[in-house]
């Protein structure tokens, strides 16, 4: 297999990486750079709990060659709170108990953070169609939704 | 009826968000598939593609001579059986002498690499001999040819057979006035949770053993490695970090998880084995299909006067909870409601597919459903309302069941008021369009099981320890699991709310077997109930010795001394206190660091009969839900709209994890109502992924008003009881009644797909049977 070098912004840095062709952007993630934050549920595109924004946008990390990236601006879960704090969107899912297991909560709020960063007051059914590519089996979103509504006007 | 006015509590009763939710959103919670050892293997194993098969021989050479491949096992090597029931020891690591399913493990690997593991797998080489499949649980119940196991019945596939009767069953259906006979199919269903299973494992030159991995009950999987391995337990450490969902589905200890820690053993590396959907799916231990027929007898006011009861229910290869499944399927379905006289057969048959076990509301969902349906037809026969008919019915406070189950605390007829109530029932029911229809489904479970399983019981069902050192945190040890239901942070609450700190002070330890005191995890309701006491009691004990350091201090009697918020107060001088900080200082003088204990012990429960204890509990929780649904009749799509969920668990201590609880219930019933099923042909299951078996979206989910109408159960801890799994079986029934109500079809079948529906209603009107002027 080609061995190559993939560079693209990772988290607001500069991140140079050896990057086989066949490399999955999840696995680049997780297994290469150690960033675990971003999860495997099916390796399917299914589940969503691999979500990571390309450029800004939602993307499956599980379905994205990492040599896709290249020249890109990825950002990840580890990259969008400030140190030793939470990001609104962040914020809101604790407060509203929209997270209970966890797994698949980062890939949630990567969705919720693109959505609300393109519709900053989005609609119920805006929310609910941005997530609709994201499964939870705790909540039943109930309070998913409710969180990225109430993000909505967080400072 | 317990209102947030009338609260007493600082903590408990309110809306508590999750103490580890900060680590969660920021991705920071560590899950067992996050866990990176130096010189970590990659462990995979083989699996089946025989449904039934001998394995004659096997040849590992070409694998093991691979490099980079530094263990290749067989079932050979640790073949003792195991099992989550001590009386059902039927499953293997890896398979030995034969595969019962496809998808059973027959082999595994640790390697350098996934790529080199895959190779190795590829180039293990069985002679087998196919066997007769056994793919349907209902031809099994007669003498076959090579059963699935050894052990089932006089060479049938039932692996085991339930009779169950109380009073007299016979002579009440000859005295009903009415009897009404539900015959229903439910497909299997699978837990879905999002975190695939994983564990790692690691076997160190010092003898130990440590194994972290996605389990809800860390102490089962800790005796079952000690038994295959043949390692004793004090030498096993096991670890829970965090889980990403359980439902029943991480409850078993799993075979993979003991062929990972036997790898390492035989790598002397560090082996991380991680499982795709498609072998979570193989995996299962789900709920069971079934086939039930349930008939219900009431005299001419509709009182109850028997339950005559048939389950046959598919267990797959293994026993899993089988035997426990079998009784509940009987037993959880007679309350809430008073039932004199009850007869039941139940039947777990084995087949070769994968095992079922427990899920969510375990037991407890499909004969329910049949109940719930049963009483519907009965109230539209008698013309008596569905709300009334239940609350005739109703189990009273301080009643035992006809099977011997003491029922304390029930507010199950609060329940029916609220729904009926806040659903404007009454003005609804029957009167709304046509495809527009309300229903009404009930429910009740166990707030824990009253006898553990592998566990002796002597000994207390949970032990918390605390331990309050010169730095000033709590730090608190328990085997409770918490799988994303919230018991770490009730647990704190409940430590802050007694000592009388503030919850950041309380630091809930990470499971891990060297450290945390037993408590037997995360199943059968049992965790806010039991762990909840325990810390109690162990929060009481460590109050009592830092009152007694404030009342050194403030030189006052320690029996006057009250504790506030950080602050320790002498009750007859409040202008007089000490600081949280200055009471353990000084009570640390005599033995330095504090510590305290507690412990539960379910109280005897149940009858003398065998069996008897299946189902016992030291208090049940109660349901009654309405659902409105929409009926699209030219094409059979239906949505639900909205729930009213009335629930009964006691005093909830945390709303916002009760209403997730109740509100992920709903979403779970509704995806066996509406469309889960693990699809099989023959012996393949054909959907085991998350693409082709049909978790509802966000877009399917109904709005959901809780309404909690607990009084404060006698035992439960501040009053509380459970609330993981009983808010789950009342909305199958609920919908069913409720598309019933819309378009006058009953579903007999679940799932209940859109194609189903329409059949419904054509059949309906083919027969000339208008509804609603329809």
């Amino acid at each position: 297999m080609a061995r190559s070098i993939v560079r693209f912004e990772l988290n607001g840095h500069p991140l140079e990486a050896p990057c086989p062709d066949a490399r999955i952007l999840l696995d680049l993630l997780r297994d290469d750079l150690y960033l675990t934050g971003t999860k495997r549920g099916c390796d399917l595109g299914t589940c969503g709990c691999c979500t990571v924004l390309v450029d800004g946008r939602p993307t499956l990390s599980c379905l994205t060659l990492a040599r896709l990236a290249e020249g890109r601006k990825v950002t990840t879960i580890e990259g969008i709170a400030p140190a030793g704090g939470l990001h609104p969107v962040q914020k809101a899912f604790v407060e509203h108990g929209a997270t209970q297991c966890g797994f698949c909560t980062p890939g949630f709020v990567m969705t919720a953070v693109a959505l609300l960063r393109e519709r900053p007051s989005a609609s119920r059914s805006e929310v609910v169609d941005a997530i609709s590519g994201n499964l939870c089996r705790c909540t039943g979103y109930t309070k998913i939704i409710e969180a990225v509504l109430a993000a909505r006007e967080a400072p | 009826m317990t209102g947030a006015a009338e609260n007493p509590y600082r903590f408990l009763g309110r809306r508590i968000p999750y103490i580890e939710g900060p680590l969660k959103v920021t991705g920071r919670a560590e899950y067992s598939d996050d866990i990176k050892r130096p010189a970590q293997l990659i462990g995979r194993v083989l699996r089946s593609p025989w449904a039934h098969a001998r394995l004659r021989s096997v040849d590992v050479r070409r694998a093991r001579a691979m490099p980079g491949v530094y263990a290749v096992l067989t079932g050979d090597r640790y073949p003792t059986p195991f099992g989550v029931l001590p009386i059902t020891h039927d499953e293997t690591a890896i398979a030995v002498g034969k595969s019962r399913y496809i998808g059973d493990i027959v082999a595994a690997v640790a390697a350098d690499s996934e790529r080199t593991a895959e190779a190795a797998l590829a180039a293990i080489v069985f002679d087998v001999e196919p066997l007769p499949e056994h793919s349907d649980a209902r031809a099994g119940v007669v003498p076959v040819p090579e059963p699935v196991q050894a052990r089932g019945v006089g060479g049938t596939n039932i692996q085991k057979e339930v009779q169950q009767h109380f009073g007299d069953v016979d002579a009440a259906l000859a005295r009903a006035a009415r009897i009404v006979r539900v015959r229903a199919s439910f497909a299997g269903v699978n837990h879905g949770f999002t975190e695939p299973l994983a564990t790692v494992a690691e076997s160190t030159p010092d003898g130990r053993l440590t194994v972290w991995s996605a389990t809800q009950v860390p102490h089962y999987l800790h005796q079952a490695l000690s038994e295959v391995l043949g390692i004793p337990m004090h030498r096993i450490r096991v670890i829970k970090p965090e889980v990403g969902g359980g439902f029943g589905g991480k409850s078993d200890p799993l075979p993979h998880e003991i062929a990972c820690a036997a790898l390492a053993i035989e790598s002397g590396r560090p082996v991380r084995m991680v499982l795709d959907r498609e072998e979570v799916f193989l995996t299962n231990h789900g709920r069971h299909p079934t086939w039930n027929d349930v008939r219900l007898a009431v005299d001419a006011d509709g009182r109850l006067l028997a339950y005559d009861i048939d389950a046959l229910i598919e267990g797959g290869a293994w026993s899993s909870f089988g035997t426990v499944t079998t009784y509940y399927n009987g037993v959880l379905t007679s309350g809430p409601y008073a039932v004199p006289n009850f007869r039941y057969r139940g039947r777990r048959v084995y087949t070769t597919r994968p095992p079922s076990g427990a899920m969510r509301a375990h037991g407890g969902t499909n004969t329910r459903y049949s109940v719930e349906v049963g009483l519907d037809i009965l109230a539209e026969e008698l013309g008596i309302d569905p709300f009334d008919l239940r609350d005739r019915n109703a189990l009273p406070p301080n009643s035992t069941t006809v099977h011997g189950f003491r029922v304390t605390s029930t507010s199950f007829r609060a329940c029916l008021a609220a729904a009926r109530s806040a659903s404007h029932w009454d003005e609804r029911f029957r009167r709304l369009p046509y495809g527009e229809g309300i229903g009404l489904g009930c429910g009740f479970y166990i707030s824990g099981s009253g006898s553990p399983i592998h566990w002796t019981p002597k000994f207390p069902q949970c032990t918390v320890h605390l331990k309050a050192d010169v730095e000033g945190g709590i730090a608190v040890h328990c085997m409770q699991a918490d799988i994303g239901q919230g018991s770490n942070t009730l647990l704190a609450a409940i430590v802050a709310e007694v000592v009388g700190v503030e919850l950041a002070r309380v630091h809930v330890q990470r499971v891990d077997s060297d450290a945390s005191p037993v408590d037997i995890g995360s199943y059968s309701s049992r965790v806010t109930f039991m762990m909840g006491n325990a810390a109690r009691q162990a929060a009481e004990r460590l109050r009592d010795q830092l009152l007694q350091g404030a009342a050194e201090l403030l030189d006052v009697p320690a029996a006057t001394v009250r504790v506030g918020v950080e602050r320790y107060y002498a009750a007859e001088a409040p202008e007089r206190s000490v600081s949280y900080e200055q009471a353990l200082h000084r009570a640390m003088e005599r033995e330095g660091a504090l510590q305290s204990k507690g412990s539960y012990t379910a109280p005897p429960l149940g009858g003398t009969y065998k069996g008897a204890r299946a189902g016992t509990s030291p208090s049940y929780s109660f349901a009654a839900y309405v659902a409105k649904v929409h009926v699209d009749a030219e094409t059979g799509e239906y949505r639900v709209a909205k729930v009213w969920a009335a629930f009964d668990c006691g005093r909830p201590l945390n709303r916002l994890a009760v209403e997730g609880q109740i509100e992920g219930s709903i979403h779970m019933g509704l995806g066996q109502f509406m469309g889960e099923a693990m699809n099989y042909r023959g012996s393949r299951l054909m959907n085991p992924s998350l693409l082709e078996y049909k978790i509802p979206s966000p877009h399917q989910m109904p709005e959901v008003e809780c309404l909690l109408v607990g009084g404060d159960d006698p035992e439960g801890p501040f009053g509380a009881k459970e609330a993981g799994e009983g808010p789950l079986p009342a909305i199958l029934p609920a919908v069913a009644n409720a598309i019933y109500d819309a378009v006058g079809v009953r579903c007999y079948d679940l799932p209940v797909t859109p194609d189903k529906l329409l059949r419904g209603i054509e059949a309906r009107g083919r027969e000339g049977r208008p509804w609603k002027d329809r």
